[in-house]
């Protein structure tokens, strides 16, 4: 049996799994003779205590464990049991209604796990859980329980639960615990959040994975694909014994490498960052030791929603990002690269024959000048606040290019005239994905400061391939020798007029392609946040020297075959960090 | 008195910077302080009012004050919606 759910953090767990059963005791509601009410209302501020008691507890203990970061949350816990607007409200509902003090404290508890279910963001959804999880521990209490340890077990197990509370996860031990699986929550529950710097793999919303799996069956967790498998056969096992034995080596390396430059061995430094689509993504950046943000992707900005966001909201975003990150650190903002797959409803253009070759991007934003100027706005804004450089997306002429840094220049003379600030000296680059604009870059790197090559699109647009077309996906991928030369090309162009070259498709964290890109000269590469600690383990170990000559070999060959072949040859390296 | 700031948390006002509004807000005895937000308004010094308001990136929040030191009040409480705290 095979369930799937969310990835919540990564690794692997193997072994019998145990069920931890809801404990549903119907809350029923009691009307109590006038005389007990005050002795309810005493009963209820005894367990409320006792809850308190125990959360200093697991306070201390995370603390030690996990450091003092990670234990503020149950700081904030204990705040909200000495809330008069909780607790103070379910004493006085005792009193009030002369009803049980279970009765009011899950009432109260409800009410507000209501405001949260109404509110529209996924992570304050979450937050509900900081009151169930409060509310529980003083129900257990009433109940004349203490609250119960989750690692009385024998061997290590894979634990399934419907949810497990904050508290219930910082009390994990990982050598009774090897991994959780829940039914609920996302990536952004505190449980998925405390599973990752714990370091136990860790499945959720697997929707109905603890009814599913009983007790005692041997699972396999993958918290780095959001998979289980149950009762698996012996080959399997083996299989991931041996992936997690890889993962837990790879692991070690890893985080040598988390605060160090991006360094070859033989000296020559890279920089590695990483795509972003929103704020909260630059968090991830850092944790994962990103050197700055190489594509935040503004569209995202954009979606789901009825019309444009202002300025303010732009410019909030943009500042969100560089103060995450640290003002110094570099962040490439690109402007609205909507159209082609991405539709923005709100903006009613008409339905497209080929919406990858039509009235997108730069395209679009040069006929829209109010859309782009409010947006070129926000981003100069934000460069007072960081090191923020801007990239224009889709340019296939240097007339796109030159439109677009007038409008820019128009900007800037208006916040000149408001008297506004913004950095004089913020770089502007522009992405490489048409073929057109690769064959020009010689001419395009003497107005642009920079370049990004924009793979994905770019192998497309070369091959003349769909890259959701399942059909033709033998030609959608990076190595094929066309796409290798028009790389070349545009690395080439910016080092003859001094800019420097990045890639922010995804094969900048191809672990494969790293040795070709970086015997070819790219001088930052960007990609998602969980690639780069992998990326600059494989640097450390590459010499550019030697890299360079497997380059020019690489040029030679005829097909991407030969060309991945040689380069796996070449960097035994590479075999070792892929899992 | 009365001023508008700007969460700038990526991960909006959890329980960790909730906690940190709540204590900065409690250190005001004798003023009066509340946020207020698409219509809600709640007291600063209560750890269910912050965490229920549900104040995430980019919402503006109007902090209000009455009483000593109303002025201070207002500042700090800002100060610490706008700090990035994760």
């Amino acid at each position: 049996m095979l369930l799937k759910g969310i990835a919540a953090a990564s690794g692997y767990a193997i072994g019998p799994a145990f069920i931890m059963e809801e404990q549903h005791t119907e809350i029923e509601r009691r009307e109590l003779p006038a005389g007990e009410v005050e002795a309810e209302a005493a009963r209820l501020q005894a367990a409320v205590q006792q809850a308190m008691a125990e959360l200093e507890q697991i306070k201390e203990k995370t603390a030690a464990k996990l450091g003092e970061h990670e234990a503020e949350i149950f700081a904030t816990h204990i705040l909200v049991l000495q809330d008069e607007e909780f607790i103070g409200q379910a004493v006085q509902k005792v009193r009030d209604e002369s009803v049980n003090a279970e009765f009011a404290m899950s009432e109260v508890t409800q009410m507000l796990v209501d405001i949260f279910s109404s509110m529209d963001s996924e992570y304050m959804r979450e937050r509900a859980a900081d009151f169930r999880d409060v509310s529980k521990r003083v129900l257990t209490a009433l109940s004349g329980q203490s609250g119960t340890s989750l690692n009385d077990f024998e061997e290590a197990v894979v634990l399934f639960a419907h949810d497990l509370t904050p508290s219930d996860t910082a009390q994990l031990d990982r050598s009774k615990v090897a991994g959780f699986a829940t039914n609920i929550g996302g990536r952004t529950s505190h449980s998925a959040i405390m599973a990752r710097s714990m370091e136990i793999p860790a499945v959720v919303g697997t929707q109905n994975g603890s009814e599913a799996v009983k007790t005692g069956d041997i699972v396999i967790l993958d918290g780095s694909s959001g998979i289980i498998l149950v009762n698996p056969d012996e080959d399997t096992i083996k299989t991931y014994e041996e992936k997690q034995a890889k993962y837990m080596k790879r692991q070690e390396a890893m985080k040598l490498y988390k605060d160090k430059p991006s360094i070859t061995a033989d000296g020559h430094e890279v920089e590695l960052v990483s795509n972003i689509g929103n704020p909260q993504d630059a968090l991830g950046a850092r944790n994962n030791g990103a050197e700055g943000v190489g594509l935040y992707r503004t569209e995202f900005l954009y979606m789901g929603r009825d019309n444009f966001p202002s300025e303010e909201e732009q410019f909030n975003s943009y500042v969100a990002v560089c103060e995450t990150l640290g003002a110094e650190k570099p962040v490439v903002i690109r402007t609205l690269d909507i159209g082609g797959d991405k539709e923005l409803p709100y903006l009613e253009l008409p339905k497209e024959m080929n919406p990858f070759l039509g009235y997108r991007a730069i395209r679009l934003c040069l006929d829209r000048k109010d859309l782009f100027k409010t947006q070129l706005r926000a981003i100069l804004r934000a460069s007072a606040h960081g090191n923020v450089k801007l990239m224009y997306p889709m340019i296939s002429s240097i007339v796109e290019l030159r439109a677009a840094n007038e409008l820019l220049a128009e900007t800037k003379a208006e916040l000149d005239a408001e008297g506004i600030a913004y950095n004089k000296e913020m770089e502007v680059g522009m992405m490489i994905e048409v073929p057109a604009a690769a064959i020009i870059a010689d001419q395009l790197a003497k107005e642009v400061d920079f370049f990004s090559i924009g793979t994905n699109d770019l192998v497309q647009y070369t091959m003349a391939a769909d890259r959701m077309n399942e059909n033709v996906s033998h030609l959608t991928q990076p190595f094929n020798p066309a796409v290798i030369r028009l790389i070349k090309m545009v690395i080439d162009a910016a080092h003859k007029e001094g800019k420097w070259a990045g890639m922010c498709g995804e094969m900048a964290g191809n672990l494969k392609a790293v040795p070709l890109l970086l015997g070819l000269g790219l001088d930052e590469f960007s990609m998602s946040a969980s690639s780069v600690l992998s990326v600059r383990v494989l640097l450390s170990r590459l010499n550019r020297e030697e890299m360079k000559q497997l380059a020019e070999e690489a040029l030679n060959l005829e097909t991407a075959e030969e060309i991945q072949y040689l380069i796996v040859d070449r960097v035994p390296a590479i075999q070792e960090l892929t899992i | 008195m009365e001023k508008q700031f700007t969460v700038k948390n990526p991960q909006g006002i959890h329980a960790r910077p909730a906690g940190a509004i709540m204590k900065k807000a409690s250190e005001f005895a004798a003023t009066q302080i509340s946020l207020e937000l698409n219509g809600r308004k709640i007291s600063a010094k209560s750890i269910t009012g912050v965490l229920t308001l549900g104040m995430k990136a980019g919402d503006t929040v109007t902090v209000s004050a009455e009483g000593d030191q109303a002025e201070q009040a207002v500042e700090a409480v800002g100060a610490v919606i706008e700090s990035v705290l994760d």
